[in-house]
């Protein structure tokens, strides 16, 4: 009895497994395109994940012989494999940094470097804050700024930012430090990589920021476009006003993204392809497979894609094998519009 | 006589008012778990009616194309390994430290060493499973490696939980056996552990059912957010009609699905997140379940 019991319980489970995967394996690869096998692993940003699983989705559709394995340990979490040359693309929501360059090079890893859409990092306030419609800069920067030396912060409550708002202190949201998001906007806003005021709640999850402003109208917070979109109903986005370029509050939208007015929270995302894996056949086709249908499918999953020109560059640069950097390891927030960036030549 | 009476009536009152503060923790707990699932029904249930597009396909960008096959198979997939891990070690090591090994400072410390590693927390077995498998011997992340990290995971309950099945058992049964002329080995066998079976199949059972909703100790070796084919079958058309290449597959588990969804930008996927909750929660209840009918036949069984 005894033994039924237990060699039955194994049997059951063995049984379905073999139930459950005899079903789907087997089958042959899709007829439609030339029949690709191998493996591609792909790690990094958060942000860009949803869009690289989409692609790799509708890249399996045609090629289901090539397995496929999409994470998102944050950028500095890919990019920490891909220095090793373990990770065959790295999703990255801020350039390649100038210690991951010696990484690089230590490890004779070379890299495509290829934009695949823009995000508009979106500052956000409560539905219900009917005061705050546009910010400068300069009073973000002085809202986020780590407090002085020894002192409370000068800006506590919406009064502080603008004298005829609210006396209501405000409840600040953002990313945490592991994060691209955090790096591009501390870099954006406070000028000063990773510098910013520790009375604030730093949220890895972005619906957590999400959930933070709509439950608090008085709540300031910065999420990426893409969590800001469906949740207009809960949140409302604050018109950035650029001090320096003086052109008046700019709302995050496609078209201020693309005219490239929309500054300096609009940033591109990207992802590197290393070198080596690119020579693989399944590797070369999911690449030029994901800069052709990128504006596409940025669209679907309500991404702010490239203009044609960025796509059509990266494709040749691609086809071409040019490795490095076009950032010089570091400095995110450019003045200038990628598609002039996209002009230069990458620097290894 | 009054001050009897008026004390008895304040115990009394002390007893009814004890009974009330009982039900009502009793209450909280319930009262959170039914909110819980009442929640998790009203928002997964849409998904749930669809249950084949549901539970037969991939994770989807599109929110109600997107199902969980990929996430309970490689669920599956990896407590199958962790369960043919675990237990022979496990009770392999309960019946070592209960019936071979000498009661002196060294097994007293690895008992106490045992019983702490049941409550250490799981993100530490992951670290601890990424350098022994992925630094030390080379693995990298799949489901041989995600069952193995588990099955560290289980160890110490299942030995805990064998230790106490058999402990439990009269030592005149031992000693009945050992007077028939039984040898240690066949007084196991044939006697220990048949009578603790239920013990053992109840902790087996219910330490797989804290192993199938870890999430850190998998993220932590690698499991991916998304892969896009099956683990390779485990039997095949042709001789030798079963291959390992399985065990070597990336995969997914299904917290970790419920996790990418409930981060993900569109709202819409809230409801794949609680649909996915609930077969986690059926699984989990069901494992539960199997651990109490398996403890309620094998005691019928017993006769002593």
């Amino acid at each position: 009895m005894r033994r039924n019991l237990k060699s039955g319980l194994m049997l059951g489970l063995v049984a379905a497994c073999a139930a459950i995967m005899g079903c789907d394996s087997s089958v042959p690869s899709a007829p439609s395109g030339e029949s690709l096998s191998g493996k591609i692993e792909i790690d990094g940003s958060s942000t860009v994940y949803k869009l690289t699983q989409a692609v790799a989705q509708e890249f399996n559709k045609a090629n289901s012989g090539v397995a496929m394995k999409v994470d998102k340990s944050g950028t500095s979490g890919g990019f920490k494999k891909f220095v090793l040359g373990t990770l065959d693309v790295c999703d990255a929501s801020r350039p390649i940094s100038q210690k991951e360059i010696d990484d690089c090079k230590q490890n004779n890893v070379e890299y495509i470097e290829l934009p695949i859409a823009f995000d508009a990092l979106t500052v956000a306030v409560n539905a219900e804050n009917d005061w705050c419609t546009s910010l400068t800069t300069d009073e973000l920067k002085k809202l986020w700024e780590p407090a002085p030396e020894g002192k409370p912060h000068p800006v506590m409550t919406w009064k502080d930012i603008r004298p005829g708002w609210p006396d209501q202190k405000i409840a600040l949201f953002g990313a945490d430090r592991e994060s691209g998001t955090f790096e591009y906007f501390t870099e954006a806003i406070v000028e000063k990589k990773n510098s910013c005021r520790d009375d604030c709640s730093q949220l890895a999850d972005d619906n957590a920021i999400v959930v933070g402003i709509a439950g608090d109208p008085a709540a300031l917070g910065y999420v990426p476009y893409a969590y800001y979109v469906p949740r207009t109903d809960k949140l409302k986005a604050v018109a950035i006003d650029s001090t320096k370029d003086q052109a008046g509050p700019v709302l995050p939208s496609v078209e201020a993204v693309n005219k490239s007015t929309y500054k300096p929270l609009a940033r591109p995302l990207f992802i590197y392809v290393n070198r080596k894996a690119a020579d693989r056949p399944e590797i070369k086709a999911f690449v030029e497979f994901y800069l052709k249908i990128g504006a596409s499918m940025s669209g679907k999953v309500k991404y702010i894609p490239l203009t044609d020109v960025a796509y059509t560059k990266g494709a040749e640069q691609f086809a071409k094998l040019q490795i490095g950097t076009r950032f010089g390891g570091g400095h995110a927030v450019t003045d200038q519009p990628l598609d002039h960036i996209m002009d230069q030549e990458p620097q290894p | 006589m009054n001050d009897v009476s008026r004390l008895i009536a304040y115990r009394k009152r002390q007893d009814w008012w004890f009974q009330i503060v009982g039900a009502l923790c009793t209450l909280v707990g319930v009262a959170t778990l039914v909110a819980l699932i009442v929640k998790l029904m009203l928002d997964g249930l849409p998904l749930l009616m669809r249950w084949r597009v549901f539970l037969f396909s991939n994770a989807s960008y599109m929110p109600d194309e997107s199902g969980i096959l990929m996430a309970w198979v490689g669920s599956l997939c990896v407590m199958l390994v962790t369960f043919l891990t675990a237990v022979p070690l496990g009770v392999g090591a309960a019946i070592y430290l209960e019936e071979y090994a000498k009661k002196n400072r060294f097994t007293d410390l690895i008992e106490v060493n045992i019983s702490n590693l049941a409550g250490v927390p799981s993100i530490t077995y992951g670290l601890m499973a990424l350098w022994l498998f992925g630094y030390l011997l080379g693995l990298s992340s799949s489901v041989l490696v995600g069952g193995l990290t588990l099955s560290l995971l289980i160890l110490p309950i299942i030995i805990v939980a064998t230790r106490e099945a058999l402990r439990s058992i009269p030592q005149a049964i031992r000693e009945a056996a050992y007077a028939a002329g039984a040898t240690k080995w066949q007084t196991i066998w044939y006697h220990m552990l048949p009578y603790s079976l239920g013990g053992i199949a109840t902790g087996t059972i219910i330490a797989m059912s804290r192993a199938v909703g870890e999430t850190a100790p998998l993220i932590v070796i690698g499991a991916a957010g998304w892969v896009s084919n099956l683990p390779p079958s485990p039997v095949t058309s042709h001789a030798p009609f079963l291959n390992f290449r399985w065990l070597n597959a990336d995969f997914t588990v299904l917290p970790i699905q419920m996790f990418t969804w409930t981060a993900d930008p569109d709202p819409a996927f809230q409801a794949n997140a609680a649909a996915a909750g609930l077969v986690l929660i059926v699984f989990t209840l069901s494992m539960n379940a199997a651990a109490i009918i398996v403890r309620y036949r094998v005691r019928q069984k017993l006769k002593w």
